[in-house]
């Protein structure tokens, strides 16, 4: 045995889990260290946010499809911030379109689904015991947690929360005079996202030290399930891109709570002047940009390790091109940190700058569609099987081949000029980023909602939430292209001050209702997840057949996830339907040698090498012994 | 099945390091880019024009000399606690701790030095620029001090030696970095300045 894998195994802190813990509910439910427990209490944190990001968007879809309609019935929840008429006041407008862009961005699709997924499955695909750190783990989820308590009291406050959009630029952002916003909502604003980063950097180095470090015996990088890899390059990222973020808003509360002047120059405010001189705004957005762009992908490449794993699974097919998989997200990963001013093509950036982010920004459809292409290619004659989730994970290929086609043109600096804030833009990342990463996250919890709970979530419902939400997402978010090119930008309280705006008040309303029933249509979704919990069908220990180590658990896998030895993995995690195999999926446990009918002549190699090896080995064992 | 098992190990042994060690490092990573998000913003501001001039605390060079004292303290405690010399270690960790604590007096001072140049934190940001690299240093800095005390009562406790390495190690990295880092920022100073 090899010393490395021995370390290996010694350093997992919990070991030989034969006996349950019976910790009390605080430590089960609370305050646990056990990384399935962790990524539950992410996941419904998630769905939570889901809902108030969800509620808010309604609001202001109402006042942009129905700008004449008195909200009088919602006096009882936005109280102050109706005016007699029953209208949404202008400024909690731009603070409910902040809230849900900030809570959906970071709370639902960062938090909500690397904070589930990563710490539910990388444990139990690469075959450890738990993170590398549980208790850094435990500190990871309250950090998000108290980040939203923060940011659920700043609802609440008379001043409203912030209302600089979730970029808060300043100066917007950081003069308490411009907008009631930018007041004590703002401050809660930092405070919350700076325990968010630091929630986001704790769980990022578990995640990366427990895919480096704690691999079961044989899961080398090259037999790693695609979700790992996605889920590692997304700490990595993440590790990289938010501190930049803890940066700028560092300056940004230097700015507000101390009067400097990182990004605050010569302004008239209400007529007088500020003492502020030499700070550069734009400044802001570079830094913000940095962590900004690369936070798409932290959204969406989860989503598409999910979708990869589903896919496979359900088309009963190896993964097309793995190692293309591996290359293009390496490639995004990498290309992710130097595109960022493609979002300040109009922030009169010397052009010559702007062609080459152009051209950088362009180079990212080329990756992209490596993947769409495979995943495609997956399913191209494979013998699919439609559960939810992989309906789901098609869905995801549709958003993002949808959306990532407008991305092109906004990578155009000369096309982006006309395009910029508008609802073109809109479209663009609720299809490419909000969508897809919303569909990866349904595709995640339909699939491993059996591991999660041990029972089976319906599928009827399942295929009513999938087909209303498809046809829904794109419903709402389709027409927002015409809406855009014609000229609407986003963030606007209203246009019926606008002449050109009247002729599609009617596609305005079409969009608003369509938004409603998506909405409504999630509810479907959420009275499958709970009671499915308690009164599903019992799930059988590998309900979808896959080949991946989280379903050689038991049913309900105590702290330790393995009774006894942690399995030794001995194939990569896509052998579907391989030729000569007697089932359609052979699990990574099990050993080459015990599968000659299947092997191909290069595996077949490997077993004869095996064979070489073991008997070295043993000759080495004997000439040991006889020197003892 | 227990011949398969010897096979897998010989060819694929993962990596892997002592996952503390570990995830100090990925710290250390977030440390960095931290700073090249500071300093970058430096240059992109500088660059911008309307910069004010003015001349570094002369000081700068006496803390950068106690830094890399103190870290050839440490560096010496670490030698000595590999080789089970208690008292070394303790020397070694004693003279790192106060060295790091004169250097956050004189990065203190370096600040009277520009309040007495009509440099402030509020005003051009040239200014706030330098207040805010040399806080945020010290703010790393006092974290480390904090863990070199830890040690060193640890040390008393004989629970560093040569076959329990792992915290002083773990604090040698860390101290060495935090002094590279100040380095790095004073560097980054004298070229842009
Ligand atoms: C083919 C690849 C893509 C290209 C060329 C591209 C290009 C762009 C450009 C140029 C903008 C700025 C538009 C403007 O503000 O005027 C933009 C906005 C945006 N993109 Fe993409 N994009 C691509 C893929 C993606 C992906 C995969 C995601 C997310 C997963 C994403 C998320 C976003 C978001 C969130 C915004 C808007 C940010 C905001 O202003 O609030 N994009 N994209
Ligand atoms: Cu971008």
């Amino acid at each position: 045995m090899s010393t490395a894998s021995v370390a290996n195994h010694d350093t997992s802190a919990h070991d030989h889990h034969d006996h349950e813990h019976h910790g009390n509910f605080v430590t089960t439910y609370l305050f646990t260290t056990d990384h399935k427990m962790i990524g539950k209490q992410f996941l419904i944190s998630g769905i939570f946010w889901a809902l108030i990001g969800g509620l808010l968007s309604i609001l202001f879809r109402l006042q942009l499809g129905f700008p004449d309609m008195s909200l009088e019935f919602l006096r009882p929840i936005l109280g102050g911030w109706l005016d007699d008429a029953g209208h949404l006041d202008p400024t909690f407008y731009l603070a409910l379109v902040t809230m849900h862009g900030t809570i959906m961005v970071f709370f639902v699709l960062t938090a909500g689904l690397s904070g589930t997924f990563s710490n539910y499955l990388i444990p139990l695909q690469i075959g450890a015991r738990d993170m590398a750190s549980g208790f850094m783990n435990m500190l990871s989820f309250w950090f998000f947690f108290m980040a939203g308590v923060l940011m659920f009291i700043s609802l609440f406050i008379p001043t409203g929360p912030a209302a600089g959009g979730w970029v808060v630029y300043p100066p917007l952002s950081a003069l308490e005079q411009a907008i009631p916003g930018s007041g004590l909502g703002m401050t809660l604003w930092l405070t919350s996202m700076t325990l968010f980063i630091a929630s986001q950097l704790l769980g990022g180095i578990n995640y990366i030290t427990t895919v480096i470090n704690l691999r079961t015996k044989g899961m080398s990088f090259s037999r790693l399930p695609l979700t790992i890899w996605a889920f590692f390059l997304t700490a990595v990222i993440g590790l990289l891109s938010f501190p930049v973020l803890v940066a700028a808003a560092l300056l940004l509360i230097f700015d507000r709570s101390f009067g400097t002047s990182f990004y605050l120059s010569d302004i008239y405010i209400n007529g007088e002047a500020l003492p502020n001189t030499g700070g550069s705004p734009v400044l802001y957005q570079h830094l913000f940009w940095f962590l900004g762009h690369p936070e798409v992908y932290i959204v969406l490449l989860p989503a598409l390790g999910i979708t990869s794993e589903v896919i496979a699974t359900n088309s009963r097919k190896p993964i097309f091109g793995y190692k293309a998989m591996i290359i293009s997200m390496l490639g995004i990963t990498i290309l992710s940190f130097i595109v960022w001013a493609h979002h300040m093509f109009v922030s009169g950036m010397n052009p010559f700058l702007g062609s080459i982010f152009m051209f950088l920004t362009l180079i990212i459809a080329v990756p992209s569609a490596v993947k769409v292409f495979n995943y495609l290619t997956t399913l191209w004659r494979g013998n699919l099987i439609f559960t939810p989730a992989m309906l789901f994970s098609i869905g995801l290929v549709s958003f993002f081949i949808s959306g990532g086609l407008t991305g092109i043109f906004l990578g155009n600096s000369a096309i982006d000029i006309q395009l910029h804030d508008t609802y073109f833009v809109v479209a663009h990342f609720h299809l490419v980023m909000g969508s897809a990463s919303f569909f990866g996250l349904l595709a995640g919890i339909y699939h491993w909602f059996p591991k999660m709970f041990g029972r089976m979530m319906d599928e009827k419902l399942g295929y009513i939430h999938f087909w209303l939400t498809f046809v829904g997402v794109y419903m709402v978010f389709f027409p927002m292209h015409y809406i855009g090119i014609a000229g609407f930008p986003r963030r606007y309280y209203s246009w019926t001050n606008f002449d050109f705006a009247n002729m599609y008040t009617d596609l305005n309303m079409f969009v608003s209702a369509a938004a409603i029933i998506t909405f409504a249509a999630q509810f479907i979704f959420l009275f499958n997840f709970f009671y499915s919990m308690y009164r599903g069908r019992k799930a059988s220990l590998n309900p979808w057949r896959s080949t991946t180590l989280e379903w050689t658990t038991p049913l309900y896998p105590g702290h330790g996830n393995w009774p006894g030895e942690i399995p030794t993995v001995y194939r990569w995690p896509y052998d579907y339907s391989k030729p000569g195999a007697e089932e359609d999926f052979i699990p990574q446990t099990v050993p080459l040698s015990a599968t000659p009918e299947s092997n191909l002549p290069h595996e077949q190699e490997q077993v004869k090498l095996e064979m070489e090896i073991m008997k070295d080995e043993e000759e080495g064992l004997v000439a040991n012994e006889s020197k003892h | 099945m227990e011949h398969e098992l010897k096979y897998i190990d010989l060819v694929e042994q993962p990596i892997s390091m002592h996952a503390k060690k570990f995830a100090l490092w990925l710290f250390m990573v977030t440390v960095v880019m931290i700073f090249a998000a500071m300093t970058s913003a430096y240059i992109v501001r500088q660059s911008e024009g309307n910069w004010l001039e003015y001349d570094l605390p002369q000081i700068f060079w006496l803390t950068s000399g106690i830094v890399i004292l103190s870290s050839v303290f440490l560096q010496y405690g670490y030698y000595s606690a590999k080789k089970d010399n208690m008292l070394g270690l303790k020397i070694g960790l004693a003279g790192a701790v106060i060295l790091g604590i004169a250097f956050l007096v004189g990065q203190w001072y370096s600040w009277v030095a520009l309040v007495d140049e009509e440099v402030f934190f509020v005003g051009n940001p040239s200014g706030s620029f330098l207040y805010v690299f040399t806080g945020l240093h010290a703010l790393h800095l006092i974290s480390g001090v904090i863990f070199l005390i830890i040690v060193l009562i640890s040390s008393f406790r004989y629970q560093i030696h040569s076959k329990a390495m792992v915290r002083m190690e773990m604090a040698t990295t860390y101290w060495h970095f935090l002094g590279g880092l100040w380095l790095y920022l004073f560097m980054f100073l004298l070229l842009n300045h």
